[in-house]
């Protein structure tokens, strides 16, 4: 009854994604005509998520799990709207803020304070909003005077930090982090996974990719699992989480539950 | 369920967003235009930090900006009268070799800056969704900002030198708009063409030389030889630059034929453009 009244935040629905690329690693007119003189065509097709449907509600915190190349960047990429699905319907309700494995960043040869700019620009704030936010945002990061340095000073947790205060600071309807805390060291996790909690208190929405199996089961509300495309298991995160480990055989560990 | 009645299929802004399978083809338009020019403060701003990272927005750089391409002017200027006595007993050739070689800039800077814009912006694509179209449009306006100082020399060309100002050249200005729109259309015909063929901006350089020589840039229009003039519609630049140059610096109207081919070039292309580009899009962040 409560979803009548109450439509999910994130309704996926019989989604399958399909990539298609060339072998390539970087496709030129050269080679396109040299394979069409063979009478070559070197397309592939990786169907990176298979007839997948889930809700996520308003409030809830929903963890994805699954091993390397399962599709969950994929699916989180579709909720976003970069992916447009190969079949199935995704319906989002609010505004989305994504923080993706490969960070923020329009141009590395600009400092961090003009992507964050331009990157709240892109996504659709206005100059005014992202401006009041920013005092925020780098007083949250500690990275000083490196947000006026070119961000291709910065190291792989600077840059995750800095991705991370953003997403964070925006004030989304919906977050979706997918591994972002991985590059961060161990005060910055800290802080991360506090603010993300306070997100969560906040009774925010929220789509939680990671391989840090202890945090996601401590910080979700629910959880799923996929495995090649496919949706393998959806529950609490502490069923997931056990399904999961058992399935890749490897009891929860120090390795798989410590690290974020 | 009142709020499932009123989805919007806005892929941008509004409340409810529904992303459904990618059929090759348009996107609404309404809706698209709306969010693009909701967001235009991210093609100025990216345009305005670029040109602050290569300097173009201090004196020297500014100056810089109008040397370089002066300086190929006088290149151009030694190169055709040495080759050709023609161009040297004529005292309007200089102020016409600038005219032409400015707006020719203009419209290779967009090309080259636009080809690469999408494939540039990587992270940001497979990161963000926003209408890509203003990748393209901040570097076409990144160009228009190194298009300006050059027009004030030109300005100054025509004070001091022998064609002098005319009231026709006021033609000029709707006239520009024919040139925006061709750079415009290319720019995001160049871009979409970059993420398939990483090798398009590898051959641009080269297409631009011939281009610019194959135009009525370092020569006059009316010098074409006779069996070649059936061939010049087929050159857009031939009609726009020619019409560009007609107006500045013969002080006279287009002919009717130039205008309508120069129209016809420029808002086709913008056309064909924008909708290539719209209708590859979203297949970008799969591509990059
Ligand atoms: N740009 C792309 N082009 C082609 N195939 C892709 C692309 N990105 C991902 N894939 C494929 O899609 C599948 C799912 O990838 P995805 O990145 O969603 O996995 P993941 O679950 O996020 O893995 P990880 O845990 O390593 O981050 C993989 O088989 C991968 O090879
Ligand atoms: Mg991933």
């Amino acid at each position: 009854m409560q979803s009548v009244s109450n439509p999910p935040s994130i309704s996926v629905r019989d989604v399958s994604i399909t990539y298609r690329t060339t072998f390539e690693k970087r496709p030129t007119l050269k080679s396109a005509v040299m394979r069409a003189g063979r009478g070559e065509r070197l397309i592939r097709e990786i169907e990176a998520v298979k007839n997948v449907s889930f809700d996520v509600h308003a409030g809830s915190v929903l963890g994805i799990v699954g091993s390397n190349g399962a599709g969950k960047s994929t699916i989180v990429r579709a909720i976003a709207g970069i992916l447009p699905p190969s079949s199935g319907e995704i319906q989002v309700r609010g505004r989305v803020s994504t923080l993706l494995a490969l960070g923020v960043g329009f141009d590395a040869n600009l400092s961090g304070h003009e992507n964050v700019i331009l990157g709240g620009l892109a996504a659709g704030y206005s100059r005014a909003e992202i401006e009041s936010k920013f005092e925020e945002i780098s007083d949250w990061t500690e990275l000083g005077d490196f947000l006026e340095m070119p961000m291709r000073a910065y190291s792989s947790g600077m840059y995750s930090r800095l991705a991370f205060a953003v997403a964070i600071h925006m004030e989304p309807d919906i977050l979706l982090v997918d591994e972002a805390l991985s590059a961060g060291d161990a005060r910055f996790k800290k802080k991360a996974t506090e603010k993300m909690m306070s997100l969560v208190r906040e009774a925010r929405t929220m789509v939680f990719v990671s391989h840090a199996l202890a945090t996601l089961q401590e910080m979700c509300t629910e959880a799923i699992w996929l495995d090649k495309g496919r949706l393998m298991e959806r529950g609490t995160p502490a069923e997931v989480v056990k399904a999961y480990s058992k399935f890749v055989d490897t009891p929860p560990s120090a390795a798989t539950l410590e690290d974020v | 369920m009142r709020s499932a009645v009123s989805q919007s299929e806005d892929d941008f802004s509004g409340v409810v967003h529904v992303y459904k399978p990618f059929r090759a083809g348009l996107p609404h338009l309404g809706p698209y235009f709306r969010e693009a020019w909701r967001r235009r403060a991210f093609a100025s701003e990216a345009s305005r930090a670029k040109l602050r990272s290569t300097q173009s927005d201090t004196v020297l750089g500014q100056l810089w900006n109008v040397l370089n391409p002066l300086l190929l002017a006088a290149v151009y200027f030694l190169l055709v009268t040495i080759l050709s006595s023609r161009a040297a007993s004529d005292p309007n050739y200089f102020s016409h070799l600038l005219c032409g070689l400015f707006a020719f800039f203009f419209i290779a800077n967009s090309m080259t800056g636009g080809a690469k814009s999408v494939v540039k912006a990587g992270k940001m694509i497979t990161n963000t969704a926003f209408p890509r179209m203003l990748l393209p449009l901040s570097e076409v306006r990144t160009a228009l900002r190194k298009f300006l100082p050059t027009l004030l020399v030109l300005l100054v060309a025509l004070v001091i030198g022998p064609v002098k100002l005319n009231v026709i050249d006021l033609v000029a200005i709707p006239w520009f708009i024919f040139l925006l729109a061709f750079a415009t259309g290319m720019a995001l015909l160049l871009a979409t063409c970059q993420v398939y063929f990483r090798d398009t901006s590898n051959f641009l350089p080269y297409v631009n030389r011939i281009w610019l020589y194959a135009s009525p840039v370092l020569w006059y229009s009316e010098q074409l030889p006779d069996r070649l003039r059936a061939l010049e519609i087929f050159n857009p630049l031939f009609s726009i630059l020619g019409g560009w140059s007609r107006i500045i610096i013969d002080h006279e109207l287009p002919l009717m034929s130039e205008t309508l081919l120069a129209a016809a070039w420029s808002f086709g292309v913008l056309i064909l453009g924008a909708f290539v580009f719209m209708s590859r899009e979203r297949d970008f962040a799969v591509r990059l």
